[in-house]
């Protein structure tokens, strides 16, 4: 439906459920692929999957030094970076009075610093080609806040704050960002509830169900389009309409 | 003339899209180019590329006027 052939996109978090499937999203889009995450052997086995117009750049993105370095790697390695999906991200649940500083300090490390980071980097090539897409994978928790994920709601919710502050300056360079915020989705992070969690979750949710990880890859696909180039800012919902926002 | 003064006008009126007469040494960016701040600092980056020099921010932040930006590079360069 959307052509995104000539463009390539960074997604972070590739070896994991969803970000494995934007991947995929982007790359059946025509789109070159560059998968990061931590996990080398899910990251080779994707690309092999995918075959073509595929390169794996596993980064730790805590790490600072290696989140620099990751932008600046992917536009030598494939002459330029249209699309960044800043997919990345960990849980360290805990309640709030319990919550340690480390659990804080790394949720908003990977999840919205790196963000930031490789934002920064992409831009500067974005703005000179006048073309770009930012898309930052946030979380309905971060407009909604839950219980035990003080962290994680903390990092989701400045995501979308950072996107719209990023958007408002890069509009008149032809480069958008946007959100997109998942539900409950079926990957290894909702599989690690048990079995009366999950109950509970699927009876809030109106749909019945949980979202597949291509639902968020569909909306990705679509903010990434060229057709989507007058939407900016915003942080499109793919919830099963557990949150009407 | 300067070749660096060339070399700058040429980057200033390339990427303000302004006219080549109104590039003059004492001409703002802002004030008299129609720049506004996003342009600056892409004017900065361009410079940075055409020179092959790191300009700091706290010195991009001196570079005003197009004199500015040809004083900066004149230097940058010799050094």
């Amino acid at each position: 439906m959307f052509d995104l052939s000539g463009l390539t996109a960074l997604v972070t978090g590739a070896s994991g459920g969803i970000g494995g499937s934007i991947a995929k999203g982007l790359h059946a889009s025509g789109a070159t692929v560059v998968l990061s995450g931590t996990r080398a052997s899910a990251l080779e086995a994707l690309a092999s999957e995918l075959g073509d117009r595929v390169h794996v750049m596993a980064a730790n993105l805590s790490d600072r030094a290696e989140a620099d370095a990751l932008v600046a790697k992917v536009e030598s390695t494939t002459g330029q970076l249209d699309i960044l999906v800043n997919n990345a991200g960990i849980t360290r649940d805990g309640l709030f009075i319990r919550m340690k500083d480390d659990d804080w300090d790394q949720v908003i490390e990977v999840n919205l610093t790196s963000g930031f980071r490789l934002s920064r980097a992409a831009v500067k090539g974005m703005m000179k080609r006048r073309f770009g897409r930012i898309i930052g994978i946030t979380s309905v928790v971060g407009v909604t806040g839950n219980p035990g994920q003080a962290n994680y709601a903390a990092a989701k919710a400045g995501m979308i704050g950072m996107t719209k502050a990023l958007a408002l300056e890069v509009a008149s360079r032809g480069i958008t960002a946007n959100c997109v915020a998942p539900g409950f989705i079926e990957t290894p992070m909702t599989d690690a509830l048990n079995e009366k969690q999950r109950e509970a979750a699927i009876g809030q949710v109106p749909m019945g169900r949980f979202g597949a990880p291509g639902d968020i890859a569909a909306a990705c696909v679509y903010l990434a389009s060229r057709e989507a180039g007058y939407v900016s800012g915003h942080t499109l919902h793919v919830n099963g309409g557990i949150a009407m926002i | 003339m300067s070749d660096i003064a060339d070399r700058v006008k040429k980057i200033v009126i390339e990427h303000l899209g302004v006219d080549a007469d109104k590039v003059t040494i004492e001409a703002s960016f802002i004030e008299d180019l129609g720049a506004d701040s996003l342009d600056t600092v892409e004017l900065v980056m361009a410079f940075e590329e055409e020179f092959g020099v790191e300009i700091p921010d706290d010195a991009a932040e001196t570079i005003l006027t197009v004199g500015d930006a040809v004083r900066f590079l004149e230097k940058a360069t010799s050094a």
